[in-house]
């Protein structure tokens, strides 16, 4: 289905009786060229690009839920490219890049708002800190810039510069980044996926994988065997579910993260603003509510709930931050589970068995990814290399000590 | 949740630190065969079970212990509460 200005008009005057759903509930086949484990974000966006750049069609999506079940409906939906490490930064740049044509590529509007990133800084070596890490946006071809406090009353009057314990004293700027709809993202590239004759099996549990001499040919799943000639698993908080079927253990542990609504209020927050003395950030969605969140629990989770001390202090960051928001009612939270690995880096790479694919321990990142993420998943199911951006995002960087480790805090993932 | 201290009885989670998987307790000897693999193993790979999970809380906000607790990841229900010190080695 095409959407255009006019056909949104036609409809109107018709009674809105002409859309049609945008993908096939169909039956799995016996045998695929790729399946790939999990119709998240990431899976679906593996798909198109798998159909769409390296012209490979024969492909099912197979999903335990239904399609976008996952992080990709219960994150706080920004997008941004600053990050400091050499090994990072360029692949979440090619994702902005990505999330810039997302629309128009996907004839789809998903409603990505470049309403701009700003991080704060609240101290001289802050901000030193900062202007390293700005460096190192422009130096991989993205956009930044540092505002002082004057800069920052005008834009964000609200903030509380004058702070005792954490004064403000400026913020690190990203314009191109911004907040993306992040359901319609999943629908964008179900829809075009599936148009390109990729099936999206919803409802469909991969229980065990077939293995046969140290390669995989296909999964054993709750609507029957499906065969296939490479098989990409990529479930996120799941992932040491589906990978310990087989006996494999990740580097990874799995964390419930809370994120939180208010009350709609009117249009006051102009992009997304994150807080330098504790975890805390918040964008205003385009129903009028202020979405925010802040840490991990910080205990090992599947329940897609989380408890009231982290509540209590990620509201505590926002009210040293912007105390208006004390007036603010919350109107929901909820919790997703994250893939938290060992360095705070995600892996995307082949494993010891051949022709099972991995992609993972995106912890509490993967949104902003899901454009690059599901193109260098797309390049190595594809050409079995990796992609130039993602050539480090490999298994074997634990045992080769070259961790990729933003935050510098060692194997214990709750800190990333 | 509350932590059922076996010295100090129930206290707030929020008093522990989290430090995960309880493998920790066994740490390989750097002497022995294939210790490289070991330390891999130790250091970074984890079971990361949907059900009972050993782990360690490190009491930071009372009495500095270490406990070790048997928890359900999916309920958030603690089975069971015990001194790390007396678990070592077991």
């Amino acid at each position: 289905m095409k959407y255009s200005g006019f056909k949104v008009l036609w409809e109107g005057l018709k009674g809105n009786t002409g859309w049609k759903p945008l993908w096939r509930k169909p039956d799995p086949k016996k045998n695929y060229d790729i399946i790939i484990v999990g119709g998240g974000g990431h899976g679906l966006a593996t798909a198109y690009y798998l159909a769409e750049k390296f012209k490979i069609t024969n492909i099912a999506v197979v999903e335990k839920g239904w399609l976008g079940s996952g992080n990709i409906g219960r994150n706080t939906t920004i997008i941004r490219s600053n990050y400091l490490l050499p090994q990072n930064q360029p692949f979440y740049e090619f994702s902005l890049k990505l999330w810039e044509n997302l629309e128009q590529e996907l004839n789809y509007n998903s409603m990505v708002s470049q309403r701009g990133v700003l991080n704060i800084f609240h101290s001289d070596s802050q901000r030193d800190a900062f202007v390293r890490r700005g460096n190192a946006m422009l130096m991989s071809g993205a956009d930044a810039s540092l505002l002082g406090v004057d800069a920052l009353k005008k834009l964000v009057p609200f903030l509380d510069f004058q702070n005792s314990r954490f004064p403000i004293k400026g913020g690190l700027w990203q314009p191109r980044g911004g907040t993306v709809r992040h359901d319609a993202v999943a629908w964008g590239y179900a829809k075009e996926a599936d148009s390109r004759g990729v099936d999206i099996i919803e409802n469909c549990e991969v229980t065990n994988f077939l293995i046969k001499n140290g390669r995989c040919y296909g999964v054993e799943t709750t609507k029957g065997v499906i065969k296939s000639k490479k098989v990409g698993v990529c479930v996120a908080g799941s992932s040491s579910q589906v990978m310990g079927k087989i006996g494999i253990n990740l580097p990874i542990e799995s964390h419930v993260l809370q994120a939180f609504v208010s009350e709609g209020l009117k249009p006051v927050i102009p992009g997304v603003i994150t807080f330098g003395a504790g975890h805390f950030y918040v964008s205003q969605s385009n129903k009028g509510g202020l979405v925010f969140g802040g840490d991990i629990d910080g205990y090992n989770s599947y329940a897609q709930r989380g408890n009231l001390p982290v509540i209590e202090d990620v509201c505590e960051g926002g009210v040293a931050l912007m105390p208006m928001i004390g007036r603010a009612r919350l109107l929901r939270t909820w919790g997703g589970i994250m893939d938290m690995s060992m360095d705070g880096s995600p892996i995307i790479d082949k494993t010891k068995i051949r022709n099972l694919y991995f992609n993972g321990g995106w912890c509490y990142g993967g949104f902003k990814a899901t454009p690059a993420s599901g193109f260098c998943y797309a390049h190595l199911l594809a050409t079995d290399k990796p992609h130039n951006d993602a050539k480090d995002f490999l298994f074997n960087r634990f045992e080769r000590g070259r961790l990729i480790d933003e935050k510098g805090q060692g194997n214990q993932p709750n800190l990333h | 949740m509350l932590i059922d201290h076996p010295l100090l009885g129930p206290r707030d989670a929020s008093e522990f630190i989290y430090m995960g998987d309880a493998k920790l307790l066994n740490r390989p000897n750097w002497k022995s065969q294939n210790s490289k693999t070991k330390f891999l193993d130790y250091g970074y790979l984890r079971k990361n079970p949907a059900g009972v999970h050993k782990e360690l809380w490190y009491h930071e906000q009372g009495d500095r212990s270490w406990l070790l607790v048997t928890r359900n990841t999916v309920t958030h229900e603690i089975l069971k509460v015990e001194l790390a010190r007396d678990t070592k080695g077991k």
